[in-house]
C-alpha cells in the first residue's frame, strides 16, 4: 500500500500531519488528518483562579484569543451569577465585531481565497496574498491591510492589549471608550461596511462569474450531508456573542435547539487512538464514524453552518447577500464545503454592520461597564461562536472561584470529524490510477480543508516562494518514491 | 553581502508570537526584503529534511517561539541550534515555559486522564493517543508528549531573549534592527527598551502605601491613576520586566508578568512575593498570615508564565 504524508499542515490550534493510503490499484483507500500536539489546557486550568481564565484560556490560540477571552468572560457572568451592565455586553460584542472584521478578512485574503482568486493551478509563487493584490489591484490591497490595521487597534483600544486582550471580568469588562475613541469606532466601523461590500463585489467577479469555480463549489468532491451547529438570537438570526445553540439536519430542518447549559445532553466527544485531537458528535444520533448523512452524528460549524443552522441575519446588507447566496446555489442548506469561503464574506458585512449599529448605541460611551459580583461562584457554561465556530467553556469551582474543573470544546475540534471525511473525499475523487499527482492536484485536496480555516498557518500563502506542504509518496513497502515539495 | 539567513519556529505555543511578527506591520517588508527568511512552516515551506541537510551554523539566527512538550519539538529544537549561530527565544514559552508550563503542576497521565475523560467525553474504552499505532492501512504515528514542559533554555543554549506573551511591537523590532545591523547585544541579553520593572514604564503613581487586604480583579474597581499593588491588587509589574510599555495597569488590570524578571533576578516568582509581602501593612504573624491566605493560587499568580524555568520546575507528583 501507498502512503502519502502531508507534513506539517501547519497550526490547526497547534500543527496538523495528513495521511493518505493508496492501495495496489493507486487508488486512496483511507486518509488520515492527525492533530500532533496536545498542550492539555483542560487539566491545567485546575487550581487556578476562576477570574484568570480569560486570560490564560486564550493562550490556547493566538490567532483567536479574542474568542476564548469572551466565551471565558461569559462563563465567569454565569459562574458568579452576575448579570454584566448592558453598556458592558455592548462593549464587549463591539470587541468581538472588529474581532470578527480582522479574522474573516485574514482568512479571506490571505489564507483560502487566493485559491480562488488566483485559481487553483496558479504557480505556488502567485497563489498567495502578493498575488491577489496584483489581481485585484492596489487600491483593494491597501484596503485589506487598511482594515486589518484599524480593527486591531479598536480590539486595543477596547481590551487593553492587541493581542491577547485583557479587559474581561466576570461582570463585566475593566474600561470603556470616551466619545473621540467612540468616534473613531464608528469611522472604522463605516469603513470596514464599505471593505466588506467591495469584497462581496470581488467574490462576485472573480468567482461566481466563473463558470468553472462555481462548477467546483457544487461539486461531489467537496460536498457532504452533515448536521449544522451556531447560536441564534430570539429571532434565529445570527449572533456571535450571544444566544442559545440550534442545531439543523442535513435536509435544514430544526434538529434541536439549547441553551447553553443543556450542552452536554446534545455533544459528545469521541477519543480515536491515533491523533491528540477529539471528534465531537451530536450526542441524540451517536457516534457512527467518519461519514455524513441522517444517521451520523457529525456535524458541522463555521461560516457556512452558522449561515445554514439560523433564518438569516440580523442587518439589512448582510441579509441581502445571505439571500442571494442561497439563491444561487439551490436554497437551504448548502452542503458544498467550498461555500464556506461565500459565507465568511456574508458575516464578515454582518460584523462590520453590528459594529457600526454599536458603535452609534448612546450607552457605548457610559461608565456603567462593570457589577460586582455578590453570590457565591459555583458552576458556569459560556458559549460564544469563534470565527471557525462554536466554542463552549465550562467551569466548576470551589466556593472561592477557584477552578477544580474545567471543559473546553474549542471551535476547530468540532469540524474535526468533517475535517478528515472533506480530506478524504477530494482525494477518493482526485487520486485516479494513472493520475499524476501533481502540485495542483495536491492543492485542491488542501483546498477541502482549507475554508474550514482551521488556523492563521494553514496559511501555505502567506509568503511567495514554496508550499509548506512537502509531500511523501511511498510505495507498499514504505519506500520514497515520490517528493512533491 | 549575503542576505543573512534566518529561521523562525514555533513549538507548544498558541500562535500569538507569529501574530505578533505580523504586527510589525509595513516593516515585515522591509524584513522580507533584507534577510532570507530559510525555514518559516507558518507561512513558507516546511521541510524539515532540508534543514536537516544544511550544513551546521549556517542559519545566521532562529526565532523559536514556544515550549517544549513534545519529542518533536525537542528534536527540532536540537536541529536548530546546530544549524543556527544565533539561537533567540522569541516570547514567554520559549524563554521561561510561558502558560504551557503551568502543565507542569501535572504529569503526561494526569493530564490525559482527564483530558480523555472529560464531562462531554464519550470514552468508555479509555481510550488515548497512541505514539505508534496500527490502522487497517498501516501505521500512524504521533510525537510523544512528555511528564514535564521544558523552556527552550532548559532544552538548548540560548544566546537572546525576546520577552513577552507575545513581544510587543516595538520589543519585537528592536531585536529585528539590532539583528539586521548587526549590532547585537552581548550574549545572554534579553532585549528590551526597559531592563527596569514594569512600574518604571506604568503612569499609575505609587505612594508608600501599604496594604491591608490582599483584593481579586472582580472585586474592586480600582482607581484610575494609583498604583494598582496599593489599591491591594497582586500587580506582577514590580517584579516583571518594563519594556512592554504597561499596557494591562493602563487598562485597570494587574501585570501578570508575561515580560520574565527584571535584570539580575532567577526567580520571577519568588522576587513578587518578596515585593507583595513588602507592601503588607502588618508586623503581627497572624494578621500577615490572614492577608496571604487571600491568596488562593500561589503558582497562577508568581510564576503564571514562568514555571518550568523558575528555581521550582515542577509539582511533585504522588
Amino acid at each position: 500500500m501507498k502512503k502519502i504524508t502531508i507534513d506539517p499542515v501547519t497550526r490547526l490550534e497547534g500543527h496538523g500531519k495528513i495521511e493518505i493510503f493508496l492501495n495496489d490499484k493507486g487508488e486512496v483507500e483511507n486518509s488520515y488528518f492527525q492533530i500532533p500536539e496536545l498542550r492539555g489546557f483542560e487539566k491545567f486550568c485546575e487550581g487556578r483562579l476562576a477570574e484568570d481564565m480569560p486570560q490564560i484560556t486564550q493562550r490556547i490560540c493566538g490567532v483567536c484569543p479574542e474568542a476564548h477571552h469572551m466565551a471565558a468572560a461569559k462563563t465567569l457572568d454565569d459562574l458568579f451569577h452576575v448579570d454584566p451592565p448592558s453598556p458592558a455586553k455592548k462593549l464587549r460584542e463591539l470587541f468581538y465585531s472588529a474581532f470578527y472584521v480582522t479574522d474573516h478578512t485574514t482568512h479571506f485574503y490571505i489564507l483560502g481565497g487566493p485559491d480562488f482568486v488566483m485559481g487553483p493551478d496558479a504557480p505556488v509563487a502567485e497563489r498567495n496574498i502578493l498575488g491577489v493584490v496584483a489581481k485585484v489591484g492596489l487600491e483593494l490591497g491597501g484596503a485589506v491591510i487598511n482594515t486589518r490595521m484599524k480593527n486591531h487597534h479598536v480590539i486595543h483600544m477596547l481590551g487593553g492589549r492587541p493581542v491577547h486582550p485583557v479587559f474581561g471580568l466576570p461582570g463585566g469588562v475593566s474600561k470603556g471608550i470616551n466619545e473621540e475613541e467612540r468616534k473613531e469606532v464608528e469611522q472604522i466601523a463605516k469603513d470596514s461596511v464599505e471593505f466588506a461590500q467591495l469584497s462581496l463585489k470581488v467574490f462576485d467577479d472573480i468567482v461566481l462569474k466563473n463558470k468553472a469555480y462555481v462548477d467546483m463549489i457544487v461539486s461531489d468532491a467537496y460536498t457532504h450531508q452533515t448536521y449544522y451547529m451556531g447560536l441564534v438570537d430570539e429571532n434565529n438570526k445570527i449572533n456571535f456573542y450571544d444566544g442559545k445553540l440550534r442545531v439543523v439536519d442535513p435536509d435544514g430542518k430544526e434538529f434541536a435547539k439549547f441553551s447553553p447549559h443543556e450542552y452536554l445532553e446534545h455533544v459528545a466527544e469521541h477519543v480515536e487512538p491515533w491523533t491528540y485531537i477529539k471528534f465531537p458528535f451530536l450526542k441524540k444520533i451517536g457516534w457512527k464514524g467518519f461519514v455524513d448523512g441522517k444517521d451520523s452524528g457529525v456535524f458541522r460549524v463555521a461560516p457556512l453552518a452558522r449561515l445554514n443552522a439560523a433564518d438569516g441575519m440580523a442587518t439589512p446588507l448582510a441579509q441581502e447577500a445571505y439571500e442571494k447566496m442561497y439563491d444561487t446555489l439551490g436554497g437551504k442548506p448548502v452542503h458544498h464545503t467550498l461555500a464556506m469561503h461565500w459565507a465568511r464574506l456574508i458575516e464578515l458585512l454582518y460584523a462590520a454592520e453590528r459594529m457600526v449599529e454599536l458603535s452609534q448605541d448612546p450607552e457605548i460611551t457610559s461608565t456603567n461597564f462593570r457589577t460586582i459580583p455578590t453570590a457565591t461562584p459555583d458552576e458556569g457554561v459560556g458559549i460564544v461562536e469563534a470565527p471557525r465556530g462554536t466554542l463552549i467553556h465550562h467551569y466548576f469551582t470551589d466556593e472561592k472561584g477557584v477552578i477544580k474543573q474545567a471543559n473546553l470544546i474549542v471551535a476547530t475540534v468540532n469540524n474535526a470529524a468533517a475535517l478528515n471525511m472533506s480530506v478524504k473525499k477530494a482525494a477518493m475523487a482526485l487520486i485516479k490510477p494513472g493520475v499524476e499527482i501533481t502540485e495542483g492536484l495536491l492543492n485542491r485536496i488542501e483546498m477541502a480543508w482549507r475554508p474550514y480555516d482551521p488556523c492563521f498557518g494553514c496559511a501555505t500563502h502567506v509568503l511567495p516562494g514554496g508550499t509548506p506542504l512537502p509531500i511523501n509518496v511511498y510505495n507498499s513497502k514504505g519506500k520514497l518514491i515520490k517528493r512533491l515539495a | 553581502m549575503a542576505k543573512p539567513k534566518i529561521a523562525l519556529y514555533w513549538a507548544a505555543s498558541c500562535g500569538g508570537c507569529e501574530i505578533a511578527q505580523l504586527l510589525i506591520g509595513e516593516k515585515i517588508l522591509k524584513l522580507a526584503e533584507a534577510v532570507d527568511i530559510v525555514f518559516w512552516p507558518v507561512a513558507i515551506d516546511a521541510k524539515y529534511k532540508d534543514v536537516e541537510a544544511m550544513p551546521d551554523k549556517s542559519i545566521d539566527a532562529c526565532l523559536f517561539n514556544g515550549a517544549i512538550r513534545n519529542s518533536e519539538q525537542e528534536h527540532i529544537a536540537k536541529m536548530l541550534r546546530e544549524k543556527s549561530k544565533v539561537m533567540i527565544a522569541y516570547g514567554a514559552c520559549a524563554y521561561e515555559g510561558g502558560i504551557p508550563g503551568l502543565g507542569n503542576m501535572f504529569n503526561r497521565q494526569t493530564i490525559f486522564d482527564r483530558v480523555y475523560q472529560t464531562e462531554s467525553t464519550d470514552n468508555k474504552d479509555k481510550t488515548v493517543p497512541q505514539t505508534s499505532y496500527k490502522v487497517p492501512e498501516g501505521e500512524l504515528t504521533v510525537p510523544e508528549f512528555w511528564d514535564t514542559v521544558q523552556s527552550l533554555r532548559q532544552t538548548v543554549d540560548v544566546d537572546y531573549v525576546v520577552p513577552g506573551c507575545p513581544p510587543e511591537e516595538k520589543t519585537t523590532w528592536l531585536a529585528l534592527e539590532a539583528l539586521l545591523e548587526g549590532k547585537l547585544p552581548p550574549p545572554g541579553t534579553v532585549i528590551t527598551h526597559n531592563a527596569k520593572a514594569v512600574c518604571d514604564d506604568c503612569p499609575r503613581k505609587r505612594d508608600v502605601k501599604k496594604i491591608k487586604k490582599i483584593y481579586r480583579t472582580w472585586e474592586i474597581i480600582p482607581e484610575p491613576e494609583i498604583c494598582l499593588l496599593e489599591q491591594g491588587l497582586p500587580c506582577a509589574g514590580i517584579a516583571t520586566r518594563g519594556g512592554c510599555g504597561a499596557p494591562c495597569p493602563q487598562a485597570n488590570m494587574p501585570c501578570t508578568g508575561c515580560y520574565g524578571p527584571v535584570e539580575g533576578v532567577i526567580d520571577q516568582g519568588a522576587h513578587f512575593m518578596n515585593a507583595l509581602a513588602s507592601v503588607i501593612d502588618s508586623n503581627d504573624p497572624e494578621e500577615i498570615q490572614s492577608i496571604v491566605d487571600d491568596i488562593l493560587d500561589p503558582v497562577g499568580t508568581f510564576y503564571r508564565y514562568s514555571l518550568p524555568d523558575s528555581l521550582l520546575r515542577r509539582a511533585r507528583i504522588k
